[in-house]
């Protein structure tokens, strides 16, 4: 082959690439769009067609119990849940970017039991003196709460250069976080703790309109500076020398990085509690089905990957033993676990 | 303007401030070849890193094209230094021509897409390592001569006027490490590109380099040609090496010699006599031997490996007084072998010392054992 028909060999090649990219964007956007329509349909109460279509685009039967188990329940938990999925799925990119580890993710280093913590202790109290949290002090409380213990973690990072030995610790300052979180519940009084013991275990039910309207503004800002974070996090994932050799600031991007994911933890745990393994799951096969890991189109890829799979996990969680309930992170943890334990063998062969 | 392509002053290096080398002068200049040996733990890395500000200095100053480097951004520095490290890299799911185009990183935009151009740097660099036929291939699943002929494709992108290496030629075979040396060479000699590196094969350090540094102790610095750092002595005592290990013009170091009183005696020369020292060697026996040219490449050998050895005047005939000296130590030995050296005009009367042998009974002959 010359020159020239080899270069015109890996432009096609990258061509293909990029269509595959924009086909598995299209299909994540149609699967959001089927897993929406699937989501507003079923309940416990049924709706028909008819007039779902009438209460979404006609405003009609502003009165009826249609009207607001739609408006009122099932649209904001839809949006909720995709805004949330995609918050932690990109918590969870950022988290393994930081630690080089495909299994580091908000969970797993315990950062959402600690903005848990946190947030139990402000709710307790709030609640006893004014009957009522408003959603912008939950956040405070559960940024304050993962800050702490993302500190905590990075603390020990320099001394536990070993990464298998740090994730072990991040499990271990989960468990404290959820034992003071428990130990908190027992001593509260009965009318808290139904509210509260919900919440803790995770779930995208009980928000109105306005927490969903604060979570896009904060989901968004964080994925939007993620996004252009994008060629620094490419450079980062050669490693931290190698990036300060091309010039990027480790500094500030290793702040940035720690900042933007402690948001998104928090943001997702202020409003549904901690959720388990989606931060790890849904990056992870993302980057397997693009075939890459260059952030510039797994960033996007997985926020929509995110969404999908919550609203997906949602769907199952309300229907699968209907009436009853489950709690989100009972399914996330089903689909995501095994996953985990994918990647470690996975891992574990590369070795 | 400096004309030092690289400079230093009064540089002291070292972990969390505190001095492990000081006062490192040092004044490289544009396309040479510099080279930092010493043994493990010296502190090559630590002058490296500090080199490329991955170290903080201690004291003194780096001047790059005469500005100083701590005056210096990352990203400033970036178009002027590329690396490559000594540790390993893993990656997730990047391709040989994505790990090559992260050396366009200090030229792309904002969103670091690259342009036309930055794709034909990235190509040219692949061929001029003769890595193009990997750039689709995932970067873990390449062999590591291949890995580190990538990383300098990626250093090249960078289009730096230095290449600062960390032991470049550690887990490489003996060919990929010529061929990675050739590649610097040619690197340095054509394109101009400063190249500084530190070494643990002092052999091929005194092949490539136009400068060598000694890197041992904490303020003890030797900088110079190769010519004037390679001598036996210099190189023993910056390893901490016994007599005899290092030979400057083998460029290569030997085990220790056997002790006591020579129990062989080899009639040898011409370079017959190698295999046959080598397997004494390692069999621990103490030998003699001779009778050899002081300029023959078994007498270089022997008097690394020999317990004795018995030469003559360069290009002499052997006189009576040296045949007389061979015979007395081959007969206070048990077993005498003929490594079968060539023999002529000067050499002669090796061919007494082997029929003496004969009559004794006491004479072998080096047969396939040895070749």
């Amino acid at each position: 082959m010359n020159a020239e028909s080899k270069t015109s060999a890996w432009m096609t090649d990258r061509l293909k690439a990029r269509s595959r990219y924009l086909l598995i964007l299209l299909l994540l956007a149609a699967a959001f769009f089927a897993l929406a329509v699937v989501n507003i349909y079923s309940g416990s109460v049924t709706i028909t067609p008819e007039e779902v279509f009438g209460v979404l685009f006609r405003r009609m039967g502003e009165e009826t119990a249609q009207y607001r188990i739609i408006w009122q329940i099932r649209l904001p938990r839809i949006f909720l849940s995709a805004l949330l999925g995609g918050a932690l799925a990109l918590s969870g990119f950022l988290l393994q970017t930081f630690f080089r580890n495909p299994i580091a993710g908000p969970y797993v280093l315990g950062i959402s039991s600690g903005a848990k913590m946190v947030v139990a202790l402000v709710m307790i109290n709030f609640l006893e003196r004014y009957r009522e949290v408003s959603s912008s002090v939950l956040i405070l409380a559960a940024l304050f709460g993962s800050l702490l213990v993302t500190g905590f973690i990075l603390l020990l990072s320099r001394r536990l250069r070993q990464m298998p030995i740090l994730l072990i610790a991040g499990i271990m300052v989960g468990y404290i976080c959820t034992a003071v979180t428990d130990f908190i519940v027992t001593f509260a009084d009965d009318s808290d703790i139904v509210n509260l013991h919900n919440w803790s275990l995770g779930s995208f039910s009980s928000v109105g309109w306005s927490n969903v309207h604060t979570a896009f503004w904060i989901v968004s800002a964080a994925f939007l500076l993620t996004f252009l974070l994008s060629k620094p996090i490419g450079a980062f994932q050669m490693g931290e020398a190698y990036a300060q050799s091309v010039g990027v600031n480790i500094r500030l991007l290793r702040i940035a990085v720690i900042l933007l994911s402690s948001i998104l933890t928090a943001c997702v745990t202020a409003f549904a509690g901690p959720i388990s393994f989606v931060g790890i799951a849904v990056p992870f096969l993302i980057k397997k089905i693009l075939r890459t890991a260059k952030p510039i189109i797994v960033i996007p890829t997985l926020f929509l990957g995110g969404a999908v799979f919550c609203m997906l996990c949602d769907l199952i969680a309300r229907t699968a033993f209907a009436p009853t309930e489950l709690n989100v992170s009972t399914v996330t943890a089903v689909f995501g676990a095994p996953i985990v334990i994918l990647i470690m063998l996975k891992k574990h062969q590369e070795y | 303007m400096s004309e030092w392509q690289l400079e230093t002053k009064n540089l002291s290096v070292g972990y969390h401030g505190k001095a492990m080398i000081h006062d490192i002068a040092l004044g490289i200049g544009k396309g040479e070849i510099v080279t930092l040996i010493g043994p493990n733990g010296a502190g090559k890395s630590t002058i490296l890193k500090s080199l490329f500000k991955q170290l903080r200095l201690v004291a003194g100053t780096v001047w790059i094209g005469g500005a100083d480097v701590a005056q210096m951004s990352y990203k400033e520095l970036s178009t002027r230094m590329a690396v490559m490290l000594t540790e390993r890299v893993r990656t997730e799911l990047m391709t040989c021509r994505e790990i090559v185009a992260t050396g366009r990183y200090p030229y792309t935009g904002r969103m670091g897409l690259l342009t036309a151009e930055d794709e034909e740097i990235v190509q040219n660099a692949m061929e001029i390592m003769r890595v193009e036929d990997l750039a689709d291939k995932d970067f873990n699943r390449i062999s590591d001569g291949q890995r580190q002929r990538i990383l300098l494709s990626r250093a090249f992108c960078q289009q730096p006027g230095i290449i600062v290496l960390d032991e470049p030629t550690a887990y490489l075979d003996i060919r990929y490490k010529l061929e990675l040396l050739d590649i610097l060479r040619h690197m340095a000699r054509e394109k101009q590109i400063t190249v500084v590196m530190s070494l643990h094969e002092i052999d091929l350090a005194q092949k490539i380099s136009d400068k060598v540094i000694c890197v041992r102790g904490d303020t003890i610095f030797r900088c110079g040609p190769p010519e004037e750092i390679f001598r036996d002595e210099e190189v023993r005592w910056l390893y901490d090496l016994g007599e005899d290990a290092y030979d400057v013009s083998f460029g290569s170091v030997e085990l220790p010699r056997p002790e006591g009183e020579p129990e062989v005696f080899v009639i040898a020369g011409g370079g017959s006599g190698i295999p046959v020292y080598r397997k004494l060697q390692r069999e621990g026996v103490p030998f003699c031997t001779g009778i050899l040219d002081p300029g023959d490449v078994d007498c270089r050998l022997a008097r690394h490996l020999a317990a004795r050895v018995i030469t003559e005047k360069p290009f002499c005939a052997i006189r009576d007084a040296t045949l007389r000296e061979a015979l007395e130590a081959m007969r206070r030995c048990r077993r005498v072998i003929d490594a079968g050296a060539p023999v002529g005009e000067c050499n002669r009367r090796i061919t007494e010392l082997i029929e003496a042998a004969k009559k004794d009974g006491l004479l072998e002959t080096a047969g396939e054992e040895y070749r």
